[in-house]
């Protein structure tokens, strides 16, 4: 029962492009791919260090940048490239992390967010290098040997296997030594230290990982676009992050797949509404923690059980 | 003082020298000296803001030490982290439970055990051969602990299910899962009924009987007086007496001192 | 000499701006006192502030007057709902979730300024004129004049009302310690709503005197709200003096920033101190060192 969700959940994914006819549907899921990866990693830093980051959209952005710089103006191959860029970007949460992690949650919040506004104003006014507000155009695709990944489909099933790889490494992290650190730490700081966990590490350790699977999600989507421009990487989409964190749920691995699907898609589903994108956003963000502070799907889950024991 | 050469001295455990802590200038312990031998209960006493929680919190590294400095098995362990603390051999239990409600009872003490294991976060992600071992000894043994403190039934309960006995229990495990040298109780005691009162005594004076030491901080004085080997007894941050329990309720500073007389 | 008097002329206008950013900041502090939380929405009462001025004055031509009053009182209003319709109502009172609540209000006021407004940024008139006095060599702009007079005029009564009232004697008891206030009979909850309310004022109040030197548009209150909250940390969190010395110094050190280095950085600049103060001084130049939970 408890391994059940894994299989069945990728068998869907497998299946699902199938029943699809629309290339359009198809390109919406592999970026709703892309912000699983950062949406998991954002929450290991929320629901298990209980610190925010506001700032997630910046080390996505360093992630595309630097694959499209290393890549297209350096001419470095793409495959090692994106390793690359995620040990830099991990470089700079490691030095920003050190520092805010010590101090109270909202510090971090702000940190990250001025952080963010920095990296969004550089890659504006470093023009010479970034291409400036017009973006970064020429980023090479994918591929493997001889075979590239060039339609929405190939993309497809690459995206989602590193999205089921994240998902799996992540529901394997939370039920191990240091996923128990991580729980304990994030539900009581003192009692975690006196029982022999350095919660300072951890946290910065937790910081830099989730910063280095943003930074993956954002050299995949360079390599996938083949375009970007600084407007994808600004403080709306960390707080679009954050969003699809609290509606899955903080510390639910599952939570945030179902919290970056649904949020991900729902832009597409309401077209009408998109001109009112903000407006939506910010109205959902503070529903669902005025109401659901622990998330949609946990409070779903236990509806759902709820209503199953009620039957029986 | 009653006994100012204390015949343990010379193989105690663990040392306080001249230690202060103050808050905001005021000072919560002044100047205290103290020595523990190993394998006794030794107890804290006095009345409320005496500074016996203080103490504790000293001890681990919660607060910092403004003067004076605390040996552990002859090394300074002033500075040092809790965690840092923790790993070295010196756990406890708080005045409220402070359990991590968000997981079972069974991983509760396998938390425990985290400064004698060392798989960090890729071992855990890839689930090395190594992390899968190390995962099902500390299970199994944590599972004896639970077994040894009566838990074993609710290994699968989430820790905030259980009744406050078990929970006061379950952290005394989790402690004690760290195989101390030195277990730290704050008031394992308080709000426990009679019947619960000496079922933890039993379960004190048993961990005792297998060799641990053991500093305990308690209000109440017939449990402290039953169970203690050493009294220390602490009034607005200084020490007033030290001795067998049956020598300190003889002791007039420390009646007075409870019951609020001038000298 | 001119070059002394280039360096008067960015203090001064550095002053001009960080007299907003200390109103802005004192907000962020009067609710911080108040709750323990951050107001992300902050920045968002600048922009209405300057956006409903705009209104007032600008397009239904009411007297200077009455449409900064009403203005005023416009963005308190909205601070107070804030704090009646989502952050009181939260089943969740934990800090980090209202403060996550403030932010998804900061995003919600965006959208609905940007359905109101429009997307394109708004100019309004300086209050009496554009002839620059000539101070010394430099030039200063009668708006800055306003700018100094009315954040003057604002710390002063803040200051009167904190220290002589019954009512602000009541709210530093609250920020002092929440619990004993309520024991000792202070209605801790409207003291809670009047600082959301203060809050409000404060920041419409710096929206409405900074817009005609900056012009305003829907999306330029997070940039607003973070220089306020540099500014407070700047000047050591939760305090009002703390508050307004950072609020010039950062004002003045990004105008320096901007005048001598480069002005595409200027907001870089303001950010990179606001880290640096973080990573080498947490309780804020005039503070008291680390806040650290224990």
């Amino acid at each position: 029962m408890k391994h059940l969700p894994l299989p069945v959940f990728s068998l869907f994914v497998i299946a699902l492009p199938l029943i699809l006819s629309n290339n359009y549907y198809l390109m919406a899921l592999n970026i709703a791919a892309l912000n699983v990866v950062i949406v998991i990693g954002l929450n290991l830093l929320m629901g298990y260090a209980g610190q925010i980051s506001l700032g997630h959209a910046a080390f996505f952005g360093l992630g595309a940048y630097l694959s499209a710089i290393l890549t297209t103006t350096c001419g470095f191959p793409v495959w090692p490239t994106i390793p690359a860029a995620m040990a830099i970007t991990a470089v700079v949460a490691y030095l920003i992390g050190i520092p805010t992690l010590k101090l109270e949650g909202h510090y971090l919040v702000m940190a990250t967010l001025g952080f963010n506004v920095i990296v969004y104003i550089v890659m504006i006014q470093l023009s010479a290098v970034t291409g400036g507000p017009s973006g970064f155009a020429g980023i090479p695709r994918l591929q493997i040997g001889g075979f590239a990944f060039d339609s929405d489909l190939k993309i497809y099933y690459l995206f989602w296997a590193v999205a089921i790889l994240v998902l799996i490494l992540s529901l394997n992290l939370i039920h191990s030594r240091a996923g128990r650190a991580m729980a304990a730490l994030s539900h009581n700081e003192i009692a975690a230290r006196c029982t022999g966990i350095d919660t300072e590490t951890y946290k910065v350790k937790i910081f830099v990982i989730s910063a280095a699977l943003a930074s993956l999600a954002g050299s995949l989507y360079a390599h996938y676009i083949s375009f970007i421009s600084p407007g994808s990487f600004s403080i709306f989409f960390s707080l679009q992050a954050v969003t699809m964190v609290l509606v899955g749920g903080m510390g639910s691995v599952w939570g945030s797949l179902f919290g970056a699907i649904l949020l991900s898609l729902l832009p597409e589903v309401l077209h009408s509404v998109k001109e009112y994108n903000v407006l939506v956003y910010g109205f959902i963000l503070m529903a669902v923690l005025m109401f659901f502070p622990r998330g949609l799907f946990p409070a779903g889950r236990s509806f759902c059980i709820a209503m199953i024991r009620k039957k029986t | 003082m009653i006994s100012p050469a204390d015949p343990h001295m010379d193989t105690a455990v663990l040392e306080a020298k001249n230690i202060t802590v103050r808050f905001e200038g005021l000072e919560a312990l002044s100047r205290l000296s103290f020595a523990i031998s190993p394998r006794r209960i030794v107890s804290i006493i006095g009345p409320n803001g005496a500074g016996k929680t203080t103490l504790l919190n000293a001890i681990t590294g919660v607060y910092p030490i403004h003067a004076g400095e605390i040996l552990f098995q002859g090394k300074s362990i002033s500075g040092l982290k809790p965690f840092q603390i923790a790993a070295l051999g010196i756990t406890r239990s708080f005045q409220q439970a402070q359990l991590f409600m968000n997981m079972t009872v069974l991983e509760n003490v396998m938390v425990g055990m985290h400064s004698r294991t060392t798989s960090g976060f890729f071992k855990g992600m890839l689930r090395l051969p190594s992390e899968r071992k190390e995962e099902r000894i500390i299970s199994a043994q944590s599972r004896d602990i639970l077994d040894e403190f009566g838990l074993i039934s609710k290994a699968a309960d989430m820790a905030g299910h259980i009744s406050i006995l078990d929970q006061r229990r379950l952290e005394i495990a989790r402690a004690m899962a760290a195989r101390p040298k030195i277990l730290l109780l704050d008031e394992p005691a308080a709000g426990l009924t009679i019947r619960e009162m000496e079922a933890m005594a039993d379960l004190i004076l048993g961990l005792r009987e297998k060799g641990q030491t053991i500093i305990l901080v308690e209000h109440n004085m017939r449990l402290v007086m039953a169970i203690s080997d050493h009294l220390i007894v602490l009034h607005h941050g200084v020490k007033i007496g030290e001795g067998r329990p049956e020598d300190i309720q003889k002791n007039r500073q420390v009646i007075e001192a409870y019951l609020g007389k001038k000298v | 000499m001119p070059q002394l008097v280039k360096l008067f002329q960015f203090t001064l206008s550095g002053l001009t701006t960080g007299s907003t950013y200390a109103l802005i900041a004192i907000g962020f502090s009067i609710i911080h006192n108040a709750t323990g939380i951050v107001n992300f929405a902050q920045g968002e009462f600048v922009m209405l502030g300057g956006m409903f001025m705009i209104t007032f004055y600008g397009y239904l031509k009411l007297p200077m007057a009455a449409a900064f009053v009403l203005s005023v009182f416009a963005v308190a209003i909205i601070g107070l709902l804030l704090e009646k319709t989502a952050l009181r109502p939260s089943r969740s009172q934990e800090v980090l979730n209202l403060v996550m609540i403030t932010v998804g209000a900061s995003i919600f006021i965006k959208g609905l300024s940007m359905a109101v407004w429009g997307k394109s940024a708004m100019t309004l008139a300086p209050f009496s004129g554009e002839d620059p006095i000539l101070i010394l060599g430099a030039a200063i702009m009668p708006q800055s004049i306003w700018i100094f007079g009315i954040t003057l005029a604002v710390v002063a009564a803040l200051s009167a009302f904190f220290v002589k009232t019954r009512t602000g004697k009541a709210m530093r008891a609250v920020a002092a310690s929440r619990r004993s206030a309520m024991l000792a009979g202070i209605p801790v909850n409207r003291m809670i709503a009047l600082s959301f309310f203060l809050s409000g004022a404060l920041g419409a109040v710096a929206g409405i005197i900074l817009t005609p030197v900056t012009t305003i548009s829907y999306d330029a209150g997070i940039m607003l709200g973070l220089k306020g909250f540099s500014a407070a940390i700047l000047g050591g969190y939760g305090s009002m003096i703390g508050a307004v010395a950072g609020g010039l110094l950062l004002g003045v050190l990004e105008s320096l920033g901007a005048g001598l280095v480069s002005s595409e950085y200027k907001d870089v600049l303001a950010f990179l101190i606001l880290l640096i103060v973080l990573f080498f001084k947490p309780g804020g130049i005039f503070g008291k060192g680390a806040s650290r939970r224990v």
